[in-house]
């Protein structure tokens, strides 16, 4: 297996200084504007188009690129694709699945392209991380009330559906799998085995970042996990990152952050929303703002990389970038050899 | 009903010693559960795994393994199933099937992280070696059987070798060890086939040396087995079991397929049929199985307790009765009385309302005024809670919304800590007084301190702590209450704690009430006064002005009294060097890893022991003392008695290590020199078949050669009179010189005190964690006078009776890490590197507390001037120039030595 050279640069610059990744894809297509035509373009497609953002990677492939030159601009020293939903359950619900490999190696490869310009530019390593959303449908839950048995996709299903998408990405030219938004522990790790399989086909490492998120105001995913059982479910995938995305804001994340960062042996990467989204579904949190709780985190030493999802704009990334720049990043503990199970809770076993 | 060795459900969230496996929901163990999968009738199944969960599995084991069913479906099925039920869902889930293909399946449906039982060498190391890859895939914990291409193991050289070679080729593929759980095949005995005589004991034995030789792994085994040949006699089988596990636990079993409810309590157990189960289990006569044969038909369906003799006080009227027994603290007919009144009660609350809450309002009263010591008042307690444990289900099925009590309190040892004597001290005492406590236990964080106070309405939070780090966290925990936007009363108690601390920190973080709570005593006294409706806000005021003119006189002293650091450090204490110790007889580190617990009993200080129970005094006069000294005598005496049975069934083990070094003072530091292990020596029994040959090199000496930089702080008080600014490092003589340091700690008690906390003995649970802390302190003084007389053997003729030892009568000293001499508890790591991974078995939390929690660090100075003093207040110069010297943060220098700060 030939090991990851973008993992050990990472893990070199993290070393470093706190790095920024980007944020968010949706808020900055809004603001395009874009039409069911211009989502369209020359597709012959049956579905209406109109907010399927993962598509513009065929349709208007310099939306997706502006968007992610102007994060590197705004100091990202990793950019993600923009395939959130560019997977085979998602995109049938526009008809699009058979559009799946396309999409996604057309994102990597915009991504690759955007940062391999601004690395060539000042010399700063860039790295690009394939982004692999959650999905509509989930493993652990059944979406009939009347059947607590049933579930809508099953584990193989899943598994070749985040293979087929994670194949693109890495045949597109992306470093890293982002596995991220995760509500639902079990789809993660048909997503962590994916990727794993993924690799041993390959010959070569497929570093892992993985991104949690919590449902509701008791730190809790979908299925139930609080962050330290989620760890104990996801960390046989020795991820290059852990962390925790999207969710309420910054200030509901944190003690999750707070209770992650101790016990877990890999970077820790934390990119929240800009706060709640208003009564227009608009974001208000202003880039200031963000960035205070990111200096606070960062002056805590709870942080390797930091970034924005859902609201954040590139000027969030600037103002995170300014706000944590000198501070220390976060001294990666020594995992203690000690048994570490989970149901929804997790459990520790003395050795 | 009572269960030898399951741990308390609320207090092992996190972590457990041994664990207990369900295995209810497992067809080929249980033929209702059977019956329901045969039947398709899932929701009655679920009820199982339900049930199952309440009554204390910690983890469930499922199994599906029936010819007639479809397994994979069945499996799948069920786990999606409980996937849905949180109360079920919370635990971690055992998929048990000798079929791959139903273990995979199995492994698609479980979300968090579970164990796969099992895999085994039978079909080879390949297809061995291809399934452990899917497990670590999946993410699972494995069970591995003992079993390979040949068979299964029975013999003790079997088992050893076919896990010793599994675990070789596991760990060679990257699988973590700690995700390894042995099975070594437990197999029934006492069957009249001479073969099987020694199967118990071959377990045990080679579980102990797979532990040995195979670090991290757990050890797990299927108990039903072993008693098969006593099938329909229940209480030959629970005693065998519960024998067994008494044996097997302390050889490093620690996990068990157990039905909780189907264990005795090993000391309840009759005498009679104890001696044959052990017998047989230790294979210790010829002729074992034909005693114990014969003696369980006695036993099937006896009641032991009905055959003692009724006292007079049997025959009062039961109300009187349950008075009695409380008063007296006899726990022994307390089920049948309670149950008695029940009988009599229209409700059974009444039952706790009337009589019960009688009795213990005798005990309070004689408490209060002081004809009633706190030893009786936890024992009095003991019988309450087993009384009220008794009525609870009632209670529960009639659902009283009501039945809440004077108040509810939620009381926790915060994070990173684990001391919790006195937090349980308190606890009861405010059970007694009709508060309803609801005790998260150790290490808990404030998430869950604060979600669990919120989610039960809680009336107030206790926080408790003994280490200084603790301080820290508690000042966390109110912050986040603020953040939280809550307001309940904040109660801080624990040996570190102050009411200075208290007003100048932990009160400014929290805009609730927060009240400092000096002893056990006051806890009471304090909690009524805050559940009052007419006498809160008075106290509330009054304690807050009393602590705002704490933090006035604080502010009024100033910073003045401070000397720079370079002054502080021309004021040093100047030793002559020409006194100093000569090289040690015996440098290097030496390990005993069973030092005697009968020899440490003659080193015990005895005064602190009555303090922990809150009776004031010096022993022995305290045995005389006219107030306190009847209840002394008799603390005094149930603990020689307890001390017995420690000796006499070795429940605990004293480990040890101590180390002497090279080394040389510059500046404020002492710059030494790791030496090599060198083995033990005759004290104790010595282990050292795996003797640790690497020198290890924390907080590296920029001098390089391996060499150690253990920064000290200085005293920089400005002193009036021609005394010196100590600092440890200056009975270091700069040209060369000698230091040593040491771990000693004392193990086995855990299983002990599940057992007692599961028996709702209060008083046992208490007293044996405060003896494991006197004797760890006992081992520390006797491992200090071993290094004097012998290791370094710079005071070979000592002889000094253990009176003298207390008062410190010797040359040299042994201050400890995060003690006033030595303040910063983070030297700690460095020493236990220096000592070896581990130990005397000991670990670091992530606030420097050690585990098990009776343990003592330290380091030896030998120098005949050397002596304790306290650091107290530094200044910033000092805080920035030690950080540097100790190669941290600023910010984490502070975090550390906060207590130093203010």
């Amino acid at each position: 297996m030939i090991k990851s050279e973008a993992a050990a640069r990472l893990r070199a610059e993290t070393a470093k200084r706190i790095l920024l990744t980007d944020g968010a894809f949706g808020t900055m297509i809004q603001s395009y504007r874009l039409t069911e035509a211009d989502y369209r373009g020359s597709l012959d497609l049956g579905h209406d188009q109109k907010g399927n953002n993962d598509l513009l990677a065929l349709t208007q492939p310099h939306v997706v690129a502006e968007i992610t030159e102007a994060y590197l601009d705004a100091g990202s020293d990793i950019v993600s694709t923009n395939t959130f939903n560019a997977n085979a359950i998602s995109q049938a619900d526009y008809g699009a699945e058979h559009l799946v490999r396309d999409i996604n190696i057309a994102s990597a490869q915009i991504a690759r392209d955007a940062a391999r310009t601004a690395e060539a530019a000042d010399g700063r390593p860039r790295f690009v991380a394939g982004a692999l959303g959650p999905t509509n449908k989930t493993l652990s839950l059944s979406p009939d009330v009347n059947d607590p048995g049933f579930r809508a996709v099953s584990f193989d299903e899943l598994k070749a559906v985040y293979r087929e998408q994670a194949d693109a990405l890495l045949d597109g030219g992306v470093d890293f799998i982002l596995i991220e938004t995760i509500f639902d522990t079990l789809n993660a790790k048909a997503g962590i085995l994916a990727a794993i399989e993924a690799g041993e086909a390959r010959g070569t490492e497929v570093p892992l970042m993985i991104s949690f998120t919590i449902t509701d105001m008791s730190g809790r995913n979908l299925s139930g996990h609080s962050i330290e059982s989620f760890w104990a479910s996801v960390r046989h995938a020795r991820p290059l990152t852990i962390g925790l995305n999207c969710s309420f804001g910054a200030p509901q994340l944190r003690p999750s952050v707070t209770a992650l960062s101790p016990i877990a042996d890999a970077l820790l990467m934390a990119y929240p929303n800009a706060g709640l989204p208003n009564d227009l579904g608009a974001y208000d949190e202003t880039p200031e703002t963000t960035a205070s709780f990111m200096a606070e985190w960062a002056n805590e030493g709870l942080v390797n990389i930091v970034g924005g999802c859902c609201g954040t704009t590139p000027d969030h990334i600037r103002a995170m970038a300014h706000a944590v720049a000198g501070k220390a990043p976060r001294a990666i503990p020594t995992a203690r050899r000690q048994t570490f199970l989970a149901g929804l809770d997790p459990m520790r076993i003395a050795a | 009903m009572a269960t030898a060795y399951k741990e308390e459900p609320e207090a092992a969230p996190q972590s457990a010693t041994f664990v207990n496996i369900g295995e209810r929901t497992n067809v080929t163990g249980s033929a209702a559960f059977k019956k329901l999968i045969m039947a398709g009738d899932y929701a009655r199944a679920v009820e199982v795994a339900r049930q199952q969960v309440e009554n204390g599995a910690q983890i469930i084991d499922v199994n599906m393994d029936e010819g007639l069913l479809d397994a994979e479906a069945a499996m799948t099925t069920f786990l999606k199933l409980i996937a849905a039920e949180p109360d079920i869902a919370r635990v971690p889930v055992m998929v048990d099937s000798s079929k791959w293909s139903v273990i995979e399946a199995g492994l698609k449906c479980v979300s968090g992280k579970p164990i796969v039982n099992s895999i085994s060498m039978k079909e080879g190391e390949a297809a061995f070696l291809d399934q452990a890859r899917k497990v670590m895939a999946y993410g699972a914990a494995v069970v591995v059987m003992a079993f390979d291409e040949t068979g299964q193991a029975d013999t003790k050289e079997r088992k050893v070798e076919i896990c010793e070679r599994a675990y070789k080729l596991l760990t060679g593929i990257g699988f973590p060890p700690e995700d390894i759980i042995f099975d070594p095949n437990i197999f029934a005995i006492a069957t009249g086939i001479d073969e099987h005589r020694r199967y118990a004991i071959d377990f045990i034995e080679a579980t102990r040396e797979i532990k040995a030789r195979c670090p991290h792994v757990h050890i797990s085994g299927g108990l039903s087995n072993l008693s098969f040949s006593f099938r329909g006699n229940e209480p030959v089988r629970r005693a065998m079991h519960s024998v067994f596990l008494y044996h097997a636990i302390p050889a490093g079993m620690d996990m068990g397929i157990v039905n909780a409810g189907q264990l005795d309590i090993y000391d309840e157990i009759d005498p009679e049929l104890r001696d044959a189960c052990e017998d047989v289990i230790l294979d210790r006569r010829d002729d074992a199985t034909d005693r114990l044969i014969a003696l369980a038909e006695r036993f099937r369906g006896s009641d032991p307790a009905a055959e003692k003799q009724a006292q007079e006080w049997r025959g009062w009227p039961v109300a009187k009765r349950l008075e009695h027994a409380l008063v007296k603290g006899i726990d022994a007919y307390v089920i049948d009385d309670t149950e008695e009144a029940r009988l009599q009660f229209p409700r059974p609350i009444e039952v706790i309302e009337g009589p019960l809450m009688d009795g213990m309002n005798v005990v309070g009263d004689l408490f209060g005024s002081g004809k009633m010591f706190l030893p009786q008042v936890v024992k009095s307690a003991r019988v309450m809670k087993k009384a009220v444990a008794h009525l609870l289900p009632f209670i529960e099925a009639e659902k009283d919304p009501n039945a809440r009590g004077k108040g509810r309190i939620v009381m926790a040892t915060v994070k990173g800590d684990v001391h919790d004597i006195g937090k349980n001290i308190v606890g009861v005492v405010l059970q007694c007084n009709g508060f309803e406590v609801i005790d998260l236990g150790v290490m808990v964080p404030w998430t869950k301190i604060l979600e669990t106070a919120n989610e039960n309405d809680a009336d107030m939070i206790g926080l408790s702590g003994l280490i200084t780090p603790s301080l820290d966290e508690m000042v966390t925990v109110a912050e986040e209450m603020k953040r939280a936007g809550m307001t309940m009363p904040l109660l801080i108690g624990g040996a570190t704690t102050s009411k200075v601390h208290t007003a100048l920190r932990i009160d400014q973080a929290y805009d609730g009430p927060v009240i400092h709570v000096l002893d056990a005593s006051r806890a009471v006294g304090v909690a009524s006064t805050l559940v009052s409706d007419t006498l809160t806000q008075e106290f509330v005021d009054k304690t807050a002005a009393d602590y705002a003119a704490v933090r006035a006189a604080r502010e009024n002293k100033g910073q003045n009294e401070l000397l720079p650091i370079a002054e502080a450090r021309a004021r040093r204490f100047k030793a002559d060097f020409a006194h100093k110790p000569p090289a040690p007889l015996q440098p290097g580190v030496h390990r005993f890893d069973d030092w005697p617990i009968a020899k440490l009993r003659e080193f015990i200080d005895w005064t602190p022991f009555f303090r922990a129970w809150e009776l004031a005094g010096t022993y022995p006069a305290i045995l005389d003392d006219a107030v306190v000294g009847e209840s002394a005598r008799g603390l005094f005496a149930d603990a020689n008695a307890m001390l017995d049975t420690i000796i006499a069934e070795g429940w605990l083990t004293a480990r040890g290590v101590a180390g002497l070094w090279p080394c040389r003072r510059e500046g404020d530091d002492i710059i030494l020199k790791p030496l090599p292990f060198r083995g033990g020596d005759g004290v104790g029994p010595v282990i050292s078949s795996t003797p640790d040959q690497t020198v290890p090199t924390p907080n590296p000496s920029p001098e390089g050669e391996g060499l150690i930089r253990l920064p000290m702080l200085r005293q920089q008080m400005a002193k009036s009179t021609a005394k010196a600014n100590m600092c440890l490092a200056d009975f270091i003589d700069p040209a060369g010189d000698w230091i040593g340091g040491f771990t000693v700690a004392i193990h086995g008690a855990d299983p002990h005190l599940a057992r007692f906390k599961e028996g709702h003995d209060d008083y046992s649970d208490i007293l044996l964690k405060a003896l494991t802390d006197r004797l760890a302190e006992a081992f520390a003084e006797a491992m200090h006078q071993h290094v004097r007389t012998t290791l370094w053997g710079y005071a070979a003729g000592e002889q000094l009776t253990n009176e003298a030892l207390i008062k410190e009568q010797y040359r040299g000293i042994r201050p400890a890490p995060g003690y006033p001499a030595c303040p910063d508890h983070s030297l700690k790591p460095i020493l236990f590197d220096l000592l070896g991974p581990a130990p005397a078995g000991a670990t670091l939390t992530e606030s420097f507390a050690m585990l098990p929690t009776s343990a003592v660090s330290g380091f030896y100075f030998g120098h005949p001037d050397a002596s304790y003093f306290g650091v107290a207040r530094i200044g910033r110069d000092q805080l920035e120039n030690y950080a540097g010297r100790r190669g941290i943060e600023l910010a984490q220098a502070e975090r550390w030595l906060r207590p130093n700060l203010d």
